[in-house]
């Protein structure tokens, strides 16, 4: 048994905001009453201490990248998921652009083998829309889904054609899947590395403009529309995008959105030739990052989620036109949402709300604290100083923009299933 | 007032001092290009390697004169090499160069960047020749040259710029250095050409206008800089090369709309009867000839300011003439 | 580390009698002024050269041509220069070949600033003879160089310095001997 005494309960779900005890037996939490209540019941328990610290539902990423198989050199499923324990992640959904491609059970079922033997957190695996992530056939989803995928994805790439999407989604619809689109037109980002602007035509570099996300997104929720499957936009990016997915739910149709980290931070601007600032979606004009955090306070924005995309040092250490896309992003995504509340931009309950009962939403769960729930918690501080040190990272790789920043708050415990997965 | 330069990336962040500065000290270089005898010692015992990893002739060689020039040894890497088509990295290829202990290493390379890279992982001085298209130094400084000669001043010109500027690296760093000294621009060419951003480069208050109509363009030109039209940069949609010479070739009718002592400026190679009428081409006021020879005394110059003298030694008896 | 006036070595009026002298000098030992023209080297020697001209034409009447020469290019130990030296250029508007040369000089050292300005010279075509004029030399040869025309030759350490200063650069008229002192 864990007892979690003297910490403030934020639950989103439940609204709760108030200082709790939570006790965890086995892998569940067993009771969560007014603080000094459960001692008790709590006799022979293991006792941490929340004093001053925030305890959370356990947060969820509902994307990120972790190599296993094919690109062990990046990161495994053990590193990655140590990194998601050490940025306060209680489960994460990695991307089925491995190698192979997690297109079939048999890929599935050995990533989550694999999973259950190293993993730190819980591992929800994303199948492939289609074949390869081709944009041709269809992937084994309903066998995927039995194995224990959440959602299907061609990220990496957009699902392919309308025609696809359309197929994808009425097939989706019926197993009820969300369908998780990485929202591109691919003649628009064909070369690209950067967002089309001022920063890109002073480096030199090309361009995609915000058009290359809206004009996917379009298409997306008006192929939604057709076929009432839930859609869920990757990494949404631009403001134009944004607006689209606010007029669609609006209408009430099933589209959620997610949005990174290092999009609600940084722009274009940050750019110069340093590829650990090189992503796809790419960072986007200081207008797109202002409507962004707009839609993460008014409920726009579903959730926040990592896209952790390790990448080895050789692979980064190039010229940035060849570097590949991607950052990491499980140990800093908590501080930099903290940075939000600190500056006033959101409330505490709503940055819970994106990590926890929002992306659960997407996945058509529950995140909350309360009796007989998974025992799932994220506990933090909104107040210890600290820097982050990609040196240090638990991930093997170390292309994060945010090497060496100073943040306001951090993960101090993630308890996973009922056990201290991390604990800082 | 003396200026030191750790490596020539770009113009963007050089000062107008430090600008005029080079332009002074190539003048010596200039000067010994009259003389029978154009070989000094000045940096015998030195290695400049010359990594070009995109094709060029012209700039290869006025890099290579210069070297030779200065009495300094070269190390030679061209695209064509097969140790680049075999897969080996940018990082790989100028780690190789730099075992062999170069003084300096001066690159041209596709992507916009690579110089900075490079810079960041050798400890050696670093001298962009050209990076993608973001900025080709010594070109605007051997333009910046032959304006001032020609001119007596690079203050406040009306600059006329004419081709494919977005994709132009010579372009920008024109901008870059002009508008230090308060020219003033107009950007001229395919509308696909000539993007909104361009108007933000140089400093804050810099006059950038774009146009796409020729005659307006040249009208009031002090100065015209007419761009290559570059095939071999694969954008698309490609303009057909007859559209290009009907809107945009400086013919001498155009370039009477100009100021009757116009400088016609060009980075090379010319296609003569494509962006440019032969006859301007060979006019009074082309100005390409001198370009060539003042692209020859700032590489000489860049050359001798960053590999000449070394800054971790004493000074040494002689130094009283030194510090003159 | 700095620098101490040791004590003067020509005020003023030493120098510019020293300068009419070598004026004479040059003059006599030159059979004429017909084909002569001074150098003067950069940067003390330009002022030097053209009071030695001007001097001159208060001899004979004839104005000897001045040239300037910069020897940074040609100097062989650029690599031991701490400061990055400033290039300035040499004007010698007429030409060398055949002419009968007076290099001009502040202060004789070493001779690895004359061997930088013979190069220098040689480089611009054959003169018919090159001679070597200073104001002060202070010994210490490390190549065979010799001056012809010598204002004054005073013996010196090699922890001390001789500054000759002189109004045109340094709006002073003096030439001082000064030790580096730690």
């Amino acid at each position: 048994m864990l007892l979690i005494s003297n910490g403030r309960v934020i639950d989103p779900a439940t609204g709760t905001d108030a200082p709790r005890d939570i006790l965890l037996d086995g892998d569940r939490i067993a009771a969560v009453a007014p603080q000094g209540q459960l001692a008790a019941r709590a006799k022979g328990a293991e006792i941490f201490d929340a004093a001053n610290f925030v305890v959370a539902p356990g947060f969820i990423d509902l994307h990120c990248h972790l190599r296993e198989p094919g690109g062990e050199s990046s990161e495994t499923i053990e590193t990655g998921t140590r990194a998601a324990a050490r940025g306060g992640f209680t489960a994460v959904c990695p991307m089925p652009n491995t190698r192979p491609v997690n297109d079939n059970v048999s890929v599935t079922r050995s990533i989550l083998e694999r999973a259950a033997a190293v993993s730190s957190v819980r591992v929800w695996p994303i199948g492939a829309a289609s074949m390869g992530s081709k944009g041709e056939a269809l992937s084994e989803i309903a066998a995927m889904k039995q194995a224990g995928i959440v959602a299907v994805s061609d990220d990496g790439r957009p699902i392919a054609s309308a025609k696809l999407l359309r197929q994808v989604m009425d097939y989706c619809r019926a197993l009820d899947l969300p369908v998780i689109d990485h929202c591109e037109d691919s003649s628009l980002f064909a070369g690209a590395v950067m967002r089309e602007g001022k920063q890109s035509v002073r480096l030199g570099l090309r361009g995609m403009p915000a058009a290359t996300e809206s004009l996917a997104v379009a298409r997306d929720v008006q192929v939604g529309e057709l076929t009432n499957c839930r859609l869920h936009i990757a990494h949404l990016s631009a403001r134009a995008s944004l607006e689209l997915v606010r007029a669609a739910k609006a209408k009430g149709l099933p589209v959620t959105c997610e949005v990174t980290p290092h999009h609600f931070t940084l722009t274009d601007e940050d750019v110069q030739y340093d590829t650990r600032y090189k992503m796809n979606p790419p960072l986007a004009s200081r207008e797109d990052r202002d409507a962004l955090i707009a839609g993460l306070a008014d409920g726009t924005v579903d959730a926040i989620a990592t896209d952790h995309a390790p990448h080895e040092p050789a692979l980064k250490d190039v010229e940035f036109d060849r570097a590949p896309f991607g950052v990491t992003g499980f140990e800093t995504a908590l501080a930099l949402g903290l940075d939000l509340v600190h500056a006033g931009r959101i409330s505490l309950m709503r940055l819970a709300e994106l990590f926890t009962s929002g992306p659960a939403r997407v996945l058509g769960m529950t995140r909350r604290i309360a009796e007989n729930e998974p025992g799932d918690l994220t506990i933090f501080s909104t107040g210890h100083n600290w820097t982050f040190l990609a040196q240090e990272s638990a991930s093997k790789s170390r292309n994060s923009p945010f090497d060496g920043r100073t943040f306001r708050g951090a993960p101090m415990a993630t308890i996973v299933a009922g056990r201290i997965a991390y604990r800082r | 007032m003396s200026h030191r330069f750790g490596h020539m990336l770009g113009i963007e962040p050089l000062t107008a001092e430090e600008i005029v500065f080079l332009l002074d000290q190539s003048k010596p270089f200039q000067e010994i290009q009259r003389h029978p005898l154009k070989k000094l010692a000045t940096l015998r015992g030195k290695t400049v390697a010359l990594a070009f990893f995109e094709p060029s002739t012209r700039t290869r060689i006025s890099f290579a004169t210069a070297a030779s020039r200065l009495g300094a040894d070269q190390m030679n890497l061209q695209a064509e090499s097969s140790s680049l088509k075999k897969g080996e990295s940018l990082l790989d290829t100028v780690r190789t160069l730099d075992a062999m202990k170069p003084d300096c290493i001066v690159i041209r390379h596709s992507s916009s960047g690579a110089p900075d890279f490079v810079a960041r992982h050798l400890p050696l001085p670093v001298i962009n020749a050209g990076d993608g298209t973001h900025e080709h130094p010594t070109q605007a400084l051997l333009d910046a040259l032959t304006i001032r000669d020609r001119r007596g001043t690079l203050e406040g010109l009306n600059v006329t710029i004419l081709g494919d500027i977005l994709h132009s690296r010579v372009a920008r760093s024109n901008i870059h250095l002009l508008a230090k000294f308060g020219c003033r621009f107009t950007l001229c060419g395919p509308a696909m050409w000539l993007p909104r951003e361009l108007e933000c480069l140089g400093p804050p208050g810099t006059s950038i206008r774009r146009v796409t109509r020729i005659a307006e363009a040249l009208e009031g030109a002090d100065v015209i800089l007419t761009l290559r039209v570059q095939q071999e940069r694969l954008h698309e949609p490609a303009l057909p090369l007859d559209e290009y010479i009907l809107q945009y070739q400086l013919t001498p009718e155009r370039l009477r709309l100009a100021r009757p002592d116009a400088l016609v400026l060009h980075p090379g190679p010319m296609v003569r009867g494509l962006e440019i009428d032969p006859a301007v081409a060979d006019g009074p006021q082309s100005c390409v000839l001198e370009q060539v020879t003042n692209g020859l005394a700032v590489r000489m110059a860049l050359l001798f300011l960053m590999t000449g003298s070394g800054a971790d030694t004493p000074p040494e008896k002689d130094s009283s003439h030194a510090a003159d | 580390m700095h620098i101490v006036e040791k004590s003067q070595l020509m005020t003023a009026t030493e120098i510019d009698r020293t300068v009419q002298r070598l004026a004479h000098e040059i003059v006599e030992k030159s059979g004429g002024t017909a084909n002569l023209a001074l150098i003067g080297v950069r940067r003390r020697g330009v002022p030097l050269a053209n009071r030695i001209a001007l001097a001159m034409r208060g001899i004979d009447g004839v104005d000897v041509p001045v040239g300037t020469l910069d020897i940074t290019l040609y100097r062989d130990d650029l690599s031991k220069v701490a400061a990055q030296p400033i290039l300035q250029s040499s004007e010698i508007p007429f030409p060398v070949d055949d002419k009968d040369l007076v290099l001009v000089d502040d202060v004789l050292y070493t001779g690895r600033t004359i061997r930088a300005a013979m190069n220098g010279l040689f480089d611009l075509g054959r003169p018919k003879r090159v001679r070597l004029c200073v104001l002060i030399d202070r010994g210490h040869r490390e190549l065979p160089v010799e001056a012809t025309f010598i204002g004054r030759s005073v013996q010196t350490s090699d922890a001390e310095i001789i500054e000759v200063r002189l109004n045109e650069i340094d709006r002073e008229e003096r030439v001082v001997l000064v030790e580096r002192v730690s």
